[in-house]
């Protein structure tokens, strides 16, 4: 385990967010017993570490209008992935993209980019974007549309005790 | 989680000043809001009241520290399965009777049940996806990620 125990008392007090007060890192030192300087020096040592990614507001973006989105994916050779695979997750309208392993036979691709848009013809005119980033490197594509959300609990750190 | 564009008038200039400026950090500091306020123009107090009205009308998911569940030792994996229509809301049912299934989607391809699988030990994946092999008799292909590439989305306002 490469947290500890207050790390994680921490992240289980602020993985729903942050309290929306003005000092709010002050007010989850309050709940945990710590004070307020040694919860912000802690925050600041998990995000060098990466295990916080980042502080910040994430916006609704179905709410804002970007409603539709497809799961691309992509069959692009092993030994070019690792150029193309920076360049499509740069892009704006991409928000997750992975290389995975191949499920061969049944599934030959290696390249996953979430593409999203306003609409689905928007996200197929992306997913062309893509295809002509990609070039004659890409051997095949699909495009995944969910059709229904059959869970979304997203990770929860369970509060064991220290 | 509202899932319906919001009115185009429900937000206005500075609403979207700190949607926009807000998804890339927020200030680890002893007061954060004031700090960030300035680069938005905006008071303590005010951009408190804003992001608490964004929240209440659903224009924002989440606002606090992100975490990486492979930094913290839990391991996260990616399943699909091909599974038959007339057998779909049992299996659904056995699926996500799993607490390590932390997000399903039905989608449209032959592979028709995609979910993650997020769990604090090593190993609690490999278990997970074996025993729902088991209990459903159908194949769960798992697709860990290799390689993460740069996560450059942003809502565009």
């Amino acid at each position: 385990m490469s947290v500890d125990a207050t790390d994680r008392r921490l992240i289980a007090a602020t993985q729903a967010g942050l309290p929306l007060t003005q000092a709010p890192y002050a007010e989850v030192a309050g709940w945990l017993g710590l004070s307020e300087e040694e919860v912000i020096a802690r925050l600041k040592a998990l995000q060098k570490r990466g295990i916080v990614r980042r502080i910040a507001l994430a916006p609704n973006h179905y709410a804002l209008g970007m409603t539709a989105n497809g799961m691309s994916v992509w069959d692009v050779s092993d030994e070019r992935i690792g150029t193309l695979g920076p360049k499509i997750g740069a892009l704006d309208f991409v928000s997750h993209c992975y290389q995975r392993p191949r499920a061969l036979p049944d599934w030959p691709y290696n390249l996953f980019a979430m593409i999203h848009g306003t609409s689905r013809e928007e996200v197929e005119e992306k997913r062309k974007r893509i295809a002509e980033l990609l070039g004659p490197d890409c051997r095949a594509h699909d495009i995944l549309y969910s059709t229904r959300i059959l869970k979304k609990t997203g990770l929860r750190l369970k509060d064991r005790k220290g | 989680m509202r899932r319906a564009p919001l009115p185009a008038e429900s937000l206005d200039e500075a609403d979207r000043a700190i949607l926009t400026a807000l998804q890339d950090g927020f200030p680890l500091s002893s007061r954060p809001f004031a700090e960030a306020g300035k680069h938005l123009d905006l008071g303590e107090q005010d951009l408190i009241d804003r992001i608490v009205r964004l929240r209440e009308i659903g224009a924002i998911t989440r606002f606090g520290p992100f975490f990486d569940a492979a930094a913290m030792g839990g391991e996260l994996c990616l399943c699909a399965m091909e599974v038959p229509k007339e057998r779909f809301d049992d299996v659904l049912a056995l699926v996500n009777a799993h607490p390590e299934v932390a997000h399903n989607y039905e989608r449209s391809h032959r592979l028709n049940m995609w979910f993650v699988l997020a769990a604090e030990a090593i190993g609690d994946i490999e278990r997970t996806a074996t025993a729902i092999e088991r209990e459903t008799g159908l194949t769960v292909l798992r697709f860990p990620k290799l390689e993460e590439y740069y996560i450059g989305f942003r809502v565009p306002l």
